[in-house]
């Protein structure tokens, strides 16, 4: 009988946990919809504008700094890792064009996207979850606004529109923390660095960085929101939510990064047939 | 006749959270131009009643009612004109802390999409409205500069800040964590507001002063049930035992036999 018992009691809470998962996961993506669902009318609207802007502020020109400096710092490192590597084996000629593909394609857009999830995510879970526990949110509905119009919408736009700008300057300032190195450090002749990039480097591979930017952007966003607005009570429920909302937003970064990766590698061999960098 | 019709109405309400009910089954008519108090203890369901009322909950059996109109089948769309003539003050003010107080009392009137309101209209009315709780001159402050008591007046500001006013407010514990002169400040508001706006108040409350002092009508939450339903004087000669001892503020005797079986414990008895 206990042993039944046992089983009898495991099989619930595993169906309980797959339920509540469940439920979860159809929460999420209602609540996508809603947030989508306002987009259009809010940016033909003046409020909409008026909600929008602050959010472009804080997400966009106050992250600038930030993320200039990791992009410099990713074009710096990739250029020290591989400049021994590549002057040994005769192919310094090529490491600008390799080093500016790997910054915007891969690890500009990423990298800017982690920064951002830290930055941005954390302070909109730790923003909309004191609203959600003081009852702002309640008090939103009760005087006939859409917290999430009013909050979710603009906060997710900003994001989705901001990270691909910002990317830009992770880029920028990757290639030239690269330059840096390579002409001011290494004291190379500028001039090898510059043309393997022009040879190099396509827009494609800067296309592909600016779509991930744009996906991390919009992920960043909506998990932040939705941690925020369904957070737990109390401060403990607050920093929860505010980690999950970064380990949420990293893990998806990371997965649609690989995701991406597999489909523009395939839609450029279909294209454009293989491509050797080396 | 509009009169004498209830402006709220709850029929046979049940409310479950998990395997806790808190509300049972519950009755309630609330008059028009009426003060009504719900007391009871802390955690007895009364916030969850107040939500009921402007849909910001919804019943798990039962139906609920505003002028005639059902509202608890209603989606948040077409709660949305019902809602703008229901005012609600939080326990915890939930005023918006990114705006300064004259655009969190002007923003019922900034969000009504309905229509139009023009901006003067709305700094005038929020002027008046911050006059008449004596904030006077606060509007450019932000919440958090602003002391506990003068948050709660902001939010009552906030919720006479209509226009039209609100048919009926809703008070959620309008005086819990404020100092004896202070809560009484908000009391004499409550009173005040009905005099001269004539509005209906609904009052969750579990301080007795305040009930005694604004309710035309207290009725006692407990077990998700009414257990008294008078006026003040009338609580006051309640012979119930539970009534009683709330009034007095007296523990119930398992939760003293806690308390002692943890001195026990402790062995400090």
């Amino acid at each position: 009988m206990p042993r039944s018992n046992a089983i009898e009691n495991w099989v619930s809470s595993f169906g309980g946990g797959l339920i509540a998962q469940l439920e979860n996961f159809g929460r999420f993506w209602m609540f996508c919809a809603a947030t989508v669902s306002y987009i259009a009318v809010d940016l033909f609207s003046v409020r909409g504008w008026k909600r929008l802007l602050p959010q472009c502020y804080f997400i966009g020109t106050r992250s600038v700094p930030v993320i200039m400096l990791t992009g410099t710092f990713v074009g710096m490192v990739l250029l020290v890792q591989g400049y021994d590597q590549f002057d040994n084996a005769g192919l310094i000629f090529q490491l600008g064009g390799i080093v500016n593909i790997s910054v915007v394609s891969e690890l500009g857009p990423v990298l800017a996207g982690v920064m951002l999830a830290g930055r941005v995510g954390g302070a909109l879970t730790a923003e909309l979850g004191t609203m959600n526990v003081t009852e702002q949110l309640l008090a939103l509905r009760s005087m006939g606004a859409a917290p999430i119009r009013y909050l979710a919408t603009p906060r997710f736009l900003a994001c989705l529109l901001l990270a691909p700008l910002l990317t830009c300057y992770a880029n920028i300032m990757g290639a030239f923390g690269a330059w840096l190195i390579f002409a001011v450090v290494k004291g190379t002749d500028s001039s090898i660095f510059w043309s393997s990039t022009q040879e190099m480097v396509e827009y494609w591979d800067l296309w592909t960085g600016l779509v991930k930017a744009v996906l991390f952007g919009g992920a960043i966003g909506m998990i932040s929101c939705y941690k925020g607005f369904h957070c737990k009570p109390g401060a403990g429920g607050v920093g929860q939510a505010c980690t999950q909302a970064f380990v949420a937003s990293f893990i998806t970064i990371l997965a649609i990064d690989l995701f991406l990766n597999m489909i523009m590698n395939g839609l450029y061999e279909r294209w454009y047939g293989f491509r050797s960098l080396i | 006749m509009d009169i004498e019709k209830p402006i709220i109405e709850l029929r046979r309400v049940t409310k479950s959270f998990g395997r806790q009910r808190v509300l049972d089954d519950l009755d309630l008519r609330i008059e028009r131009g009426k003060t009504t108090v719900i007391i009871g203890r802390s955690g007895s369901g009364k916030s969850v009643l107040l939500k009921h009322i402007v849909g910001l909950l919804r019943p798990d059996r039962g139906e609920v009612y505003f002028e005639g109109r059902r509202i608890d089948t209603l989606n948040e769309k077409t709660l949305v004109p019902i809602r703008r003539q229901i005012s609600f003050v939080f326990q915890l003010n939930a005023l918006f802390d990114s705006l300064t107080v004259g655009e969190n009392v002007g923003f019922p009137m900034t969000e009504n999409t309905a229509r139009q309101v023009p901006k003067a209209k709305i700094r005038e009315l929020g002027r008046r409205c911050l006059d008449i709780v004596g904030l006077a001159g606060f509007e450019s402050k932000i919440p958090p500069e602003l002391s506990g008591g003068e948050k709660k007046r902001v939010a009552l500001a906030r919720a006479i800040a209509m226009d039209p006013p609100p048919k009926i407010i809703l008070y959620d514990e309008p005086t819990t964590g404020l100092d004896p002169p202070r809560a009484d400040v908000i009391n004499k508001l409550i009173r005040h507001l009905q005099h001269e706006v004539h509005v209906t108040s609904v009052v969750v409350t579990h301080d007795m002063k305040s009930a005694l002092e604004v309710g035309d009508r207290i009725l006692m939450l407990y077990n998700g049930r009414f257990v008294a339903d008078g006026s003040p004087q009338a609580l006051l000669e309640s012979d119930s035992p539970v009534v009683k001892r709330f009034i007095e503020g007296i523990a119930e005797p398992e939760e003293l036999a806690t308390i002692s079986r943890h001195a026990d414990f402790d062995g400090r008895r």
